[in-house]
């Protein structure tokens, strides 16, 4: 079985992820993306405003953009990019984002298991990742392992 | 009339409608909330733009967390008398079973309420409420 490269895995990340009816809306957008790895942005817009006082957006929409890139970074640490349904997802917002500005949204597969791909990431604005938003970790399932094991075995190798 | 003033003034007769209607977010959502007695049922209606998986097709994973969060925050205005808007300082959910394209319900219990922070337990459910498609605890900072 053939090992997708960074550009595929870029390329396919960017035909599948905007093109999500919630994400469509939302307007996020693929930054990067390598095998177990992804980074999106969702741009600011007063549709996702949660406090209309100070213009700062809800945190639901920081969990759309962090499942999306936790999802996507778990499956694009397989072999073979595959559906893995969410077991857990936690989130914590350690401050508030910033009017007006976008919201990265970096995540990474850190361990992959015969069962279970889990996964961390932060959001964070430009320049300002020492600063994060909010962190968070999701877990995922993997389907059939008994059909995926053989090929990574191999890779393994 | 600041965001908070229409809060405090909607939940004198816990008209929920109202808050949501106040939250840009909430709005996107297309969420809204039935008074029950003394409860509070959210509801999510089934619409296109909140899929996720489009072949299935299922609710996007993130939708249902943004629901649930949100029904967290309007549960907690509705129920006690906060100062202020709450904030969540983090937000756990396990997805139980696949958020199907249909409507949505949640519900919510304050587990706890200190002083400063309150615990929020929140299930999500689709056809019946004894097999939810997801449950939350959440901490708002009152």
């Amino acid at each position: 079985m053939m090992t997708l490269s960074r550009d595929d895995i870029f390329v396919q990340m960017q035909q599948i992820i905007p093109f999500i009816k919630h994400c469509e809306l939302l307007g996020i957008d693929v930054l990067d993306a390598g095998k177990g790895c992804l980074t999106l942005a969702l741009p600011y817009s007063d549709e996702i405003v949660g406090n209309t006082d100070t213009g700062v957006i809800h945190g639901g929409a920081l969990t759309t953009l962090m499942d999306t890139a936790c999802g996507f970074a778990a499956m694009s640490a397989l072999e073979v990019l595959q559906i893995s349904p969410t077991l857990d997802l936690r989130i914590d917002y350690m401050c508030q984002a910033q009017p007006g500005k976008a919201v990265i949204g970096e995540a990474e597969a850190y361990r992959v298991t015969r069962s279970v791909i889990f996964t961390r990431g932060i959001a964070y604005h430009e320049g300002e990742k020492d600063q994060p938003i909010a962190h968070c970790s999701a877990n995922f399932m993997r389907l059939d392992p008994e059909v995926v094991s053989p090929t990574e075995s191999q890779s393994e190798k | 009339m600041d965001l908070f003033e229409l809060i405090k003034q909607a939940r004198e007769n816990r008209r929920i409608n109202e808050m949501i209607a106040a939250v840009p977010y909430a709005k996107l959502l297309g969420m809204n909330c039935l008074n029950l007695g003394e409860e509070l049922v959210f509801i999510l209606p089934v619409a296109e733009s909140n899929l996720g998986n489009p072949t299935l097709p299922a609710i996007h994973g993130g939708v249902i967390g943004g629901f649930m969060e949100n029904a967290a925050i309007f549960h907690v205005l509705g129920m006690i008398q906060t100062e202020r808007l709450p904030k969540v300082v983090d937000f756990s959910l396990d997805y139980l079973r696949p958020g199907r394209f249909q409507d949505t319900y949640a519900s919510c219990e304050v587990v706890r309420q200190g002083r400063k922070v309150v615990n929020v337990s929140v299930i999500a459910w689709q056809n019946r409420s004894d097999e939810p498609i997801a449950n939350a605890r959440t901490h708002l900072l009152l």
